[in-house]
């Protein structure tokens, strides 16, 4: 078994890294020598625009598309080249664009699917609980068809379908497309939320100000390239960062 | 006194404006409707070929039907519209009336224009059906005039009681139309009905309830019709204290109900085809084989959403290899084993074929996977009948000599028989289907219906979810073929047409897609029904079209929709109930 390296410097172990990740679409290649860490209990953003790669490498993670070189790693073991469905049951676990729920299960079927691969009934109750903590107003939706909910409730069901899979980590695909900017804030806060409970988070997202403003680190991607790599806060005062994605005007 | 205004009284109360009245111009357009497919039936000879079928006191069959257009589109032309907010309840009275009338008036007045045209034009040659005799059924035998008086008259006649079906109060309309079927049912299935009474040895209802000649006799119909009314009438509102009782059941009790109605079920199947004899058997034995594949395509397309068109390829594959087994006329190698031996390698074979046809479609969704497995049921029969492989399966000719079905010491020979083994595998194969539909590949097959990358993004395996679904479906098929091999004695290529695929999927559509007892009314009556009635046997597909339609504009989930999707919208009510409810107490908390 391949071991992930200690890069963090204080001897933590980054719970999931792509380690010099190549990822070919035929004969073109999309993403370029990536390198991404996530330790324990952080939220990292990858931000970058259209194109630039975002979606290929959560491709890569799940297992959609295989890397052509380098690999990825879940908490030091190595996962590329595992089908879907083991990376999911070795504890990845995504809130798809669009939230994407079951539109015509109910509320309760929908949660009860982020749990399919497990077992332990009594541990699916314990974190449908959670979830009920987290967000009380699902609990009283229970009953009631998911694509009945208001987009905000529907936000609330895809997070927590995603984490009654008890991820170790949660990937997050573009949390504030297409939503009202309300509800991106409310969305924000929702992933503030279970950051706090303990889940590490990777959100990729294109409104880089909204990402940076919760995230601990961030990465930049362009055209398949991590060009930048740092905390938030000092992203936040990158001056390519700013002209580039921060729509700041000199 | 509390300063806080109650909300509903600040806001100025919105005056309620009348409903519309009936559109007595849509009525013509009704009419139209209604003489248009009075001359269909006509032409296509319907009504002629149902004449010899007497009903109800000597009306027939054909008038019937075509008398039956002026009273359906009547009762179209004068039904209310919806209820639109910021409106009165649509009013009902004459002008519903009036407007059956209408509707009734002018279709007639199509259908004697083309009485009229009959009989000056010769359209033979484009509809051999609209014959001299037809122009007699249609005149009544006493020419022109008198036709005008009576489709005229008679169709506005009906017409206006159509019309009149949405004036009657709410309590009464119910078991009227209720009883007025029922009524209907017992004309139209005689045989059916005659020999249930024979059977269970009260034969004098036979004689009380039809006439010689066939059909019911006027006091068979009003003992009928007062009996149905009576029961509806007095049981309207227990009814719906029961249904909604059922619905708000706990599991268990539930469970321990369906328990109770399996045991009923278990006692009538045992009992009946003794009460119902043999050609009556044969009847719902047919039926039963269109059930067993029906519940297996129910779980492909209803649990797992992939809609195979190329079904009858899995039943063809049962057929022939029960044929080759257990047959000693199979051409090449003939084993002779019994049904019981040969089971495992039907089941296998099977399988193999879910699996043959599966993989190559993995990929596909929607309209692709419906076009290809079309291509692969008819690739099967071509298959069966191909020179190629006629050495082991006999090409055109088939196999013939196909042992009666041997389950240990019991044989089975005659539709009678036969009646117990599909009705086991019957029962066996709902369980499976509904054990399934509770189990954790269910809820994948689900999930994947749904949305598939995400379902699998949720870690549903969706390859293996879609070749168990073909797999299964397959095996369900295989042993309606493998009955259908042995009851029939043989077994040839032309038995697997493309229309037995068809007809397997409105089974599960008519019934409702995902619903175990939709499935089994579906194949009762789309199956059964036309066997009683053998007058339909031409017009069967124009009927299952009419039907697919209609279900399609009108109820597309289905006679008997799946509890789940029921109990949903029923407790979505509820529950928006409840909220109003306590929006209410508050402001009247508020007010107060």
């Amino acid at each position: 078994m391949e071991t992930g390296a200690d890069r963090g410097g204080d001897g933590r172990r980054p719970i999931l890294e792509l380690r010099d990740v190549d990822t070919h679409y035929g004969p073109i290649q999309i993403l370029k020598d990536v390198t991404i860490e996530i330790y324990p209990g952080e939220i990292v953003c990858l931000l970058g625009g259209n194109a630039s790669g975002k979606t290929t490498t959560l491709k890569t993670i799940l297992g959609y598309v295989e890397p052509s070189h380098g690999a990825v790693f879940l908490d030091g073991e190595e996962i590329s080249g595992l089908p879907t469905q083991e990376r999911v049951r070795r504890g990845i676990s995504m809130v798809p664009e669009n939230r994407r729920l079951f539109k015509r299960m109910t509320v309760r079927e929908n949660l009860e699917m982020g749990a399919y691969l497990r077992d332990d009934r009594e541990g699916i109750e314990e974190d449908m609980e959670r979830v009920f903590e987290l967000f009380p107003r699902v609990k009283d939706r229970l009953n009631q068809r998911a694509g009945t909910l208001s987009g905000g409730e529907q936000q609330m069901v895809a997070v927590g379908r995603a984490l009654m899979a008890r991820p170790k980590v949660l990937l997050m695909d573009e949390p504030s497309m297409g939503l009202a900017p309300v509800l991106v804030a409310q969305n924000f806060e929702i992933i503030e939320q279970i950051h706090e409970q303990g889940t590490t988070v990777f959100v990729v997202e294109q409104n880089a100000n909204m990402a940076l403003s919760i995230a601990d680190r961030g990465y930049v991607l362009q055209t398949g390239q991590i060009v930048l790599a740092d905390t938030a806060s000092a992203l936040l005062e990158n001056p390519e960062m700013k002209k580039a994605y921060l729509g700041e005007l000199e | 006194m509390a300063q806080t205004v109650d909300a509903r009284q600040a806001l100025p109360e919105r005056e309620l404006v009348p409903s519309p009245p009936v559109d007595l111009g849509a009525a013509v357009k009704w009419g139209l409707i209604a003489g248009m497919t009075a001359v269909f039936v006509s032409a296509i000879g319907m009504v002629q070929a149902f004449e010899v079928r007497s009903v109800v006191v000597g009306v027939d069959l054909g008038y019937l039907v075509l008398f039956g257009a002026a009273l359906v589109f009547g009762y179209a032309a004068a039904r209310p519209g919806e209820q639109l907010e910021g409106f009165l309840a649509p009013e009902r009275g004459v002008r519903n009336v009036a407007a059956g009338l209408i509707a009734g008036l002018v279709g007639g007045a199509v259908l004697w224009l083309f009485v009229l045209l009959i009989g000056a034009v010769d359209i033979r040659s484009v509809f051999p059906s609209v014959s001299p005799q037809l122009r007699d059924l249609l005149t009544f035998g006493r020419g022109a005039g008198f036709a005008a008086a009576a489709l005229i008259g008679g169709f506005g006649l009906v017409g206006a009681l159509g019309g009149g079906i949405p004036v009657l109060p709410e309590r009464i309309r119910a078991p009227l139309v209720n009883a007025l079927a029922w009524v209907l049912a017992f004309g139209l299935f005689e045989d059916l009905f005659a020999q249930i009474f024979r059977g269970a040895k009260v034969p004098f209802l036979e004689d009380l309830l039809y006439q010689p000649g066939g059909g019911l006799s006027l006091v068979g119909a009003l003992i009928v019709f007062v009996l149905f009314f009576a029961v509806y009438l007095s049981t309207a509102s227990r009814r719906e204290t029961v249904r909604s009782r059922i619905a708000t059941m706990s599991p268990s009790e539930r469970r321990r109900w369906v328990g109770v109605g399996l045991v009923v079920a278990i006692v009538i199947l045992a009992v009946l085809p003794q009460i119902l004899g043999n050609f009556l058997s044969e009847v719902f034995d047919l039926a039963g084989i269109f059930l067993m594949m029906a519940l297996g395509l129910n779980i492909v397309v209803g649990y797992a959403g992939l809609l195979d068109l190329g079904y009858v390829a899995f039943f063809a594959v049962g057929a022939y290899t029960t044929a080759v087994l257990t047959s000693p006329g199979s051409p090449r190698w003939s084993p002779e084993m019994t049904f019981v031996a040969a089971l495992p390698f039907i089941v296998l074979a099977a399988a193999m074929a879910g699996i043959m046809v599966g993989t190559p479609v993995l990929r596909m969704r929607g309209d692709y996977l419906a076009i290809v497995t079309l291509g692969f049921g008819e690739i099967a029969r071509l298959l069966f009948l191909s020179d190629w492989l006629k050495p082991y399966f006999g090409g055109a000719q088939g196999i013939l000599q196909i042992p009666p079905l041997e389950l240990g010491p019991l044989t089975f020979r005659s539709s009678l028989d036969f009646f117990y083994p599909i009705y086991a595998f019957v029962l066996v194969f709902a369980y499976v289907s509904w054990a399934l539909q509770n189990s954790r590949i269910g809820r994948g097959w689900m999930a994947m219906r749904e949305d598939e990358p995400v379902a699998e993004v949720m870690g549903v395996d969706v390859v293996k979810a879609k070749l168990t679904a073909f797999v299964i479906g397959a095996i369900l098929a295989s042993f309606g073929g493998a009955l259908f091999a042995h009851k029939i004695g043989s077994v040839f290529p032309h038995s697997f047409q493309i229309l037995v695929s068809i007809v397997v999927l409105v089974i599960i559509i008519v019934g409702g897609i995902g619903s175990i007892p939709g499935v089994v009314v579906g194949a009762l009556i789309l199956v059964g029904a036309p066997e009683l009635l053998r007058e339909f046997a031409e017009f069967r597909y124009l009927i299952y079209g009419v039907l697919l339609i209609f279900m399609m504009l009108k109820k597309p989930e289905g006679f008997i929709p799946s509890r789940q999707r029921a109990r949903e919208l029923h407790q979505e009510e509820m529950m928006q109930d409840a909220w109003l409810r306590k929006e209410e107490e508050a402001a009247a908390a508020a007010g107060s």
